[in-house]
């Protein structure tokens, strides 16, 4: 992630989600949800499997109606259509969602090809750039098929990399990855807000991510927003809640799916 | 009434996916890889089944002709009897069923499966309209290669009439007669409706798939289910078409 070739120029953008809800049907899945990440921080929200982080992303990406509340991206409504085309916000989706037709080298370029950014050599030299970044050089001409689900997440995440956002959205991105590669991924994310001021709102369970690299650290339970605060702060929180999400103690004797709270 | 207002969605929608699509044709010239990557695509898939098919019904036609006209000794117009129903009808309805079949059932298996593992929210996100890349050139690949596949199927079921007509001894009618029957009541207006029919069949064919995969919500099942639906809707379609299309050709 040098600068020495022509990157360009990126400006931090922050967003702010302002009282979001979001119901399936009748199932609440998210309730009363503010938060706001300032331009170039380092946002992190966890939370239980199953409570909604995937959900929030794809409201933060636009791609879903929220039933209640708004998102607002570099103050842009994101519902409205123009918006997204004016921010350079890249997705990196839980499972990947690399294009299965295409190669991985044709995935990383697809982006820059549909819009134009660069001759032919320049491009293939940012994708392998990108590629070497997450130590894939040997996977570009595989296909997803072709892939381990490490490799997948990490192809993602070189993926949202070679669009040069402003704004990245981590769903999960240490999942699935060995431990040395998740301290990678925590590397790239703290290095691209050194770099080019990129605010990247991370949705993770992995703790050492979180209260590494995190600005802020937000904790979101059963559809209910339960502490926001820097990461020192939610190291010492006594929220017995948060403890025992951040550090929780195996108790064979009292066992959790025997517990009665 | 849950019906009715399904229906109108899906007509609603699949209007709107048109104009989309049509709205990015300025972006052809930068999407040509993919569109000769389709029009290949269909030809690829569809010639070879096109062929061996229309090859048969020429030849059952012929053969029906034979059975009704050779009692009366009327063989002469065999040819034409052929050549018309071949133009003007079956050629292309048969091939708009083929590309239904072969193509639509790849495509909205491809859109649908695309769809449901995120790869379309994943376009989205990066700014490609899905419409765009997925939808136009298919499109314009179908509008080339349709007139092209119903003259071949045109030319390949003449060809069948003309082997059975022949070669049947109830028959045996003169390759050359016959000929000169298509050649004498076969007019070109008969193969430009037809022409005009196999573009219209094709098109709406192939936009039904795109609409109907990019619709999809759910999981495996549903990809499945979206392909049945496509085929379904495109076959009904196609044929309730050809009957207004039809009504509306002969008045000119
Ligand atoms: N399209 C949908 N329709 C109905 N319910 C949904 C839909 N998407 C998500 N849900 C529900 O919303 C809840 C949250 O789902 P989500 O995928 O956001 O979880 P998550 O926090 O990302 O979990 P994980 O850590 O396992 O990825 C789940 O209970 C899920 O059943
Ligand atoms: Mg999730």
């Amino acid at each position: 992630m040098t600068s020495d070739t022509k990157e360009q120029k990126r400006t931090s953008i922050g967003l702010k989600i302002e009282d979001f809800s979001k119901s399936y049907d009748s199932v609440e899945v998210l309730r009363h949800v503010s938060l706001e990440v300032e331009p170039g921080e380092i946002f992190v929200i966890m939370c239980p499997s199953g409570s909604g982080k995937s959900v929030l992303l794809k409201h933060v990406a636009g791609l879903e109606i929220p039933t209640n509340g708004r998102i607002v991206i570099d103050g842009m409504d994101i519902a409205e259509p123009k918006t997204r085309s004016q921010l350079h916000m890249a997705l990196v989706f839980q499972a990947g969602a690399l294009f299965n037709s295409m190669s991985v080298f044709d995935n990383l370029a697809l982006y820059p090809r549909e819009h134009r950014l660069y001759d032919k050599k320049a491009l293939r030299d940012k994708v392998m750039k990108a590629l070497e970044t997450l130590s894939l050089e040997d996977a570009a001409e595989k296909f997803p098929s072709q892939l381990s689900g490490g490799m997948r997440k990490r192809v993602a995440i070189a993926r949202a990399l070679v669009m040069e956002p402003e704004l990245i959205l981590y769903d999960e991105p240490t999942s699935e990855l060995d431990p040395t590669m998740g301290a990678t991924i925590s590397e790239i994310i703290a290095d691209l807000r050194e770099e080019f001021g990129v605010t990247s709102l991370v949705v993770s369970h992995d703790r050492d991510l979180a209260l590494t690299i995190a600005d802020r650290v937000a904790i979101l339970m059963h559809g209910d927003l339960l502490e926001v605060d820097t990461r020192e702060n939610i190291k010492k929180s006594d929220n017995p809640k948060v403890k025992d999400f951040l550090n929780p103690v195996i108790d064979i004797k009292n066992p959790r799916f025997k517990r009665k709270d | 009434m849950k019906q009715i207002n399904k229906i109108l969605e899906d007509f609603g929608s699949t209007i709107i996916l048109a104009l989309r699509a049509f709205s990015y044709l300025p972006c052809l010239p930068r999407q040509w890889y993919r569109l000769v990557e389709q029009c290949y695509l269909i030809g690829y898939t569809t010639l070879p089944i096109v062929a061996i098919l229309s090859f048969f019904i020429g030849g059952v036609l012929a053969l029906q002709a034979g059975y009704s006209l050779a009692p009366v000794a009327a063989q002469d117009f065999i040819g034409s009897l052929v050549g018309l129903s071949l133009a003007r009808e079956l050629a292309p309805v048969m091939t708009a069923i083929l590309v239904a079949g072969r193509v639509g059932s790849a495509i909205s298996a491809e859109l649908a499966t695309m769809k449901v593992y995120q790869e379309v929210d994943a376009l989205v996100t990066m700014n490609i309209p899905p419409e765009r890349i997925l939808v136009m050139p298919r499109l314009i690949a179908i509008l080339i290669m349709m007139p092209i596949l119903t003259i071949i199927a045109n030319l390949i079921g003449w060809i069948g009439g003309a082997v059975v007509a022949q070669n049947v001894d109830f028959i045996q009618l003169d390759t050359r007669i016959y000929f000169q029957g298509i050649k004498n009541f076969v007019t070109f207006r008969d193969i430009l409706d037809g022409l005009i029919k196999a573009e219209i069949f094709g098109f709406v064919t192939i936009l039904v798939c795109c609409n109907v995969g990019l619709q999809t919500v759910g999981g495996p099942r549903e990809i499945g289910s979206s392909v049945t639906r496509a085929v379904v809707i495109s076959l009904i379609l196609i044929l309730l078409l050809d009957y207004f299309v039809t009504s509306v050709l002969l008045k000119f």
